[in-house]
């Protein structure tokens, strides 16, 4: 089972091709294949473009003043980190360097190693030993990418060798149970629905059971987008956490939010939300292969301190990629392309 | 999480009140709290500048009003370059042209696009006796073609059949050859959800445009978005040609800022707003209420709407029945907090309500919602139909017997009865209606929507001294927050919220009930 853990969410920031990758069906023709770092830093080059070129133009020969610490205030602030992440990240920046002329590479350095120092806490892997059925509840808000999300984590687990089960709890959405099928198919993971319309919790107790009884040995529950400001629909979920607690007490045993990365402010409420109800103990960032930095993690991690697991930077199964927090605040800063 | 424009500027200016005109160096201070505002509401910082240096150039030399504060000016200054940069309303679809008219919806993944395809198509083919044909061209995501067909079914509005392998390119062809034939009115082509820099699929996007030859293009756009909602607006409208924006999830509690930034970007009106996931979810743009979101001065219409969605008319009628005659009792509090509970508690309220910022950072981290409101129903709970109707029996004893079941303590108690008995006088006094405030029990009902935008217009222009004078007793009377004025939301409240009225909280002076959320902080 470790294998699985050091697979998908091993330090290493080669992707080796995985042998089986033949094997998935839908399988996803791997292109040519970049290393995680490589990977983001393509995604996140096109937009930290314009931030790496403000970054040298403003400080070309300049000294770190006032006026120069307020352009790159904005720079950060364009990659939704947020104001207050923003100033104390600019203040520990002037810190002892204030008036003193500085290189650009340096303080693209140093700005990528504030942001890595704040993040690099929360570069946990997912580790699931230790529990079987190990239950994944996956939360978040409408369109964040959950099913997706789990379709990947389920094709890698099952890759893996992993007995994999999927929870369609999503009775809501329109064909959400269909989207799981297909990946249900894809994968070889079996799949435990119910038609449109069912209990949610009721259906996530079944498929504990079921899961237990099958000796399956990791149970994924998708569930419905919800916004998290709808209490109804919060309490919702908070009833599949308790359902589940009763098959299982420590179940589940991890509860994963997933958050799109061009998400603004809001995604800080969604944190907390999500983790006031459900018990979030990990986060999966996805859509960053597009020009949102998701620089709001960085706040979310300075606040909240809740581990991330991986980033979705593409559709692809192996574009599922663990965390990094150095390479993630590179992106950001701008200096890894 | 989040302080609204007001309350920052009141900061700045309090001690300016009273000067005659804003001078340049007030205006720089007042526009640095703006534009903190405005990106804390996720504008994209581009857009930001441009907006404060338009704000400035108004602002400079701005005569101010006897009756409001160098701050209020502010305010209504920036709400009003607001209103004017987001456009004017009632921007609708345009379906002139002969049919088939096509409609092409595009996106990033996951913004909603299918849910407003077949939003908009239940709304044309209900309200505007159209006959639409909807077809889905995601052939990427698993089951995004059957998602539709789902929704069509639940709309009553017809899908193209889905026939496997097809390309995008060839369903669209479909599509308006079938509707040709079938004699429909609109084709709805939802499309894969793509990124904004994904030159492969742009193209493709680009193609299907060119064999429908849409009258409209629709970005479908999340209004949580970031930063980002700048390079993906213009991103579409250069690659594609957008002709309008689509806003969802305005039901959130974003400030919607990205509204602003893809409406200066592109100079493409926001046409429709998708709130809520059932398909009666849509709505027209109307720019004051966005512009009052941005600005953090609440979401009175969100709140209303909110409420009268929620609350039981029936039973708050009864209640305001009853406060009127005066006989408010532990029952009626009860079904109070109850349907307090349902707008989602104290912080979810006060989130909406204008100037209620404050109090909500204040009260942040006191368990109001699930501490407070249920222990105080279980209170009630635990007493006798009798004690429930005449508090005033609560003796020592009894106290003690309603502690012990409810699992709370005397204080408490004493401090339940004391709000009931402060909300039931308050209650009196209003019913007798004095001021606006008292016209909260008079109300006629759920308000429209053109009376909706009034009140959220009328937020701009507030004048606190047209408080009633009880409520700014209650303001100055030490019990709240300081700083924390609920007034200015309540006139615009006023007379439309008759079964809100008793709601704790509410007023500012029920605050009372809560002295361990209320003065810690």
């Amino acid at each position: 089972m470790s294998g699985f853990l050091k697979s998908l969410f091993r330090r290493n920031r080669d992707v080796e091709e995985s042998p089986q990758a033949a094997a998935m069906p839908e399988a996803i023709a791997p292109e040519e294949r970049r290393g995680w770092l490589g990977r983001l830093t393509q995604g996140l080059a096109k937009s930290s473009k314009s931030l790496t070129g403000s970054i040298t133009t403003i400080l070309t020969k300049r000294k770190l003043d006032q006026t120069t610490l307020g352009e790159l205030e904005d720079a950060l602030i364009a990659a939704d980190l947020g104001l207050a992440t923003t100033e104390r990240i600019i203040k520990a920046i002037s810190a002892g360097r204030y008036d003193r002329e500085i290189a650009p590479e340096d303080v693209r350095k140093v700005l990528s190693e504030e942001i890595a120092k704040v993040l690099k806490p929360v570069e946990v892997p997912l580790d699931f030993r230790g529990q079987k059925p190990f239950v994944v509840l996956v939360v978040g808000v409408n369109g964040s990418g959950k099913t997706t999300t789990i379709g990947k984590l389920g094709a890698i687990a099952q890759r893996e060798g992993l007995k994999v089960m999927f929870a369609a709890c999503d009775t809501f959405r329109a064909a959400a149970i269909d989207q799981l099928q297909v990946w249900s198919e894809r994968t070889g993971a079996r799949l435990v629905s119910r038609p449109p319309g069912a209990d949610s919790a009721g259906l996530a107790f079944d498929a504990l059971t079921e899961a237990r009884a099958e000796q399956a040995d990791i149970l994924f529950i998708d569930t419905a987008g919800r916004l998290q400001n709808k209490a109804g629909l919060m309490a919702e979920l908070d009833k599949i956490v308790r359902v589940l607690k009763k098959v299982d007490a420590n179940a589940p045993h991890a509860v994963l939010l997933v958050l799109d990365a061009t998400t603004g402010q809001n995604a800080m409420a969604q944190a907390e939300a999500f983790a006031k109800t459900a018990g979030v103990t990990g986060i999966i960032m996805t859509k960053l292969d597009g020009t949102a930095r998701g620089g709001i993690l960085v706040a979310i991690a300075e606040r909240f301190k809740i581990p991330v697991h991986a980033v979705g930077i593409g559709e692809q199964i192996e574009d599922l990629q663990p965390f990094d927090a150095e390479a993630f605040a590179e992106a950001i800063a701008g200096g890894g392309g | 999480m989040f302080e609204s424009l007001q309350e920052r500027l009141s900061g700045i200016f309090d001690k300016l009140t009273g000067r005659g005109a804003l001078s340049e160096a007030d205006v720089d201070a007042a526009l640095r709290e703006v534009r903190r505002a405005l990106l804390e509401a996720d504008v994209a910082l581009d857009v930001v500048k441009g907006f404060t240096e338009k704000v400035r150039q108004k602002a400079v030399g701005a005569q101010i009003v006897k009756s409001v504060t160098p701050g209020q000016m502010v305010v209504k200054l920036v709400h009003d370059v607001l209103v004017e940069t987001l456009g004017s309303d009632g921007v609708g679809l345009n379906l002139r042209a002969s049919p088939p008219v096509p409609i092409l919806m595009v996106g990033l993944q996951g913004s909603g696009k299918t849910t407003t395809t077949a939003k908009i198509a239940k709304r044309l083919q209900e309200r505007d006796k159209r006959r639409v044909l909807m077809a889905s061209l995601d052939t990427r995501r698993p089951a995004a073609q059957e998602q539709l067909a789902v929704l069509g079914r639940q709309a009553g509005v017809e899908t193209l059949p889905i026939i496997a392998g097809h390309t995008p390119v060839e369903i669209a062809k479909r599509a308006m050859s079938e509707a040709r034939k079938g004699g429909f009115d609109v084709v709805m082509l939802d499309t894969a959800g793509r990124l904004h820099i994904d030159e492969e699929l742009l193209a493709e996007a680009a193609s299907v445009r060119d064999i429908a030859r849409p009258n409209e293009t629709l970005l479908v756009a999340d209004s949580l978005t970031g930063q980002d909602a700048v390079n993906l607006a213009r991103n579409f409208d250069e690659k594609i040609g957008i002709t309008g924006i689509v806003l969802t999830r305005i039901d959130g509690d974003g400030r919607g800022g990205a509204a602003l930034s893809m409406r200066a970007v592109t100079g493409k009106p926001i046409k429709l707003l998708g709130t809520g996931e059932k398909l009666d979810g849509l709505e027209d743009f109307h720019p004051q209420r966005i512009a009052g979101r941005i600005l953090g001065m609440g979401d009175v219409v969100s709140l209303v709407e909110k409420a009268a969605q929620t609350i039981d008319a029936d039973k708050a009628k009864k209640i305001a029945e009853r406060m009127k005659k005066g006989s408010f009792d532990l029952e009626d509090l009860a079904e109070q907090l109850r349907q307090l509970q349902k707008l989602g508690g104290m912080s979810g309220m006060m989130g909406l309500l204008p100037g209620m910022g404050k109090i909500k950072k204040q009260l942040d981290g006191v368990d109001l919602d699930n501490g407070v409101l249920k222990r105080q129903m279980a209170i009630i709970s635990s007493m006798t139909p009798a004690e429930k109707r005449n508090p005033k029996v609560m003796n020592a004893s009894r106290k003690k017997r309603v502690a012990a079941g409810s699992g709370t303590k005397v204080e408490e108690i004493n401090r339940l009865l004391k709000m009931h008995l402060q909300m039931a006088d308050m209650m009196k006094q209003m019913g007798r209606g004095k001021g606006m405030f008292g016209k909260m029990f008079g109300g006629k009902g759920v308000p429209d929507a053109a009376e909706l935008e009034k009140m959220q217009a009328e937020l701009a222009a507030l004048d606190p001294n047209a408080l009633p004078p009880e409520l700014r007793e209650m303001a100055a009377g030490g019990t709240l927050p300081e700083g924390a004025k609920p007034a200015p939301a309540l006139p615009g409240l006023g007379s439309r919220l008759p079964s809100l009225g008793g709601l704790p909280g509410l007023g500012g002076q029920p605050f009372r009930g809560f002295p361990p959320a209320g003065k810690k902080r």
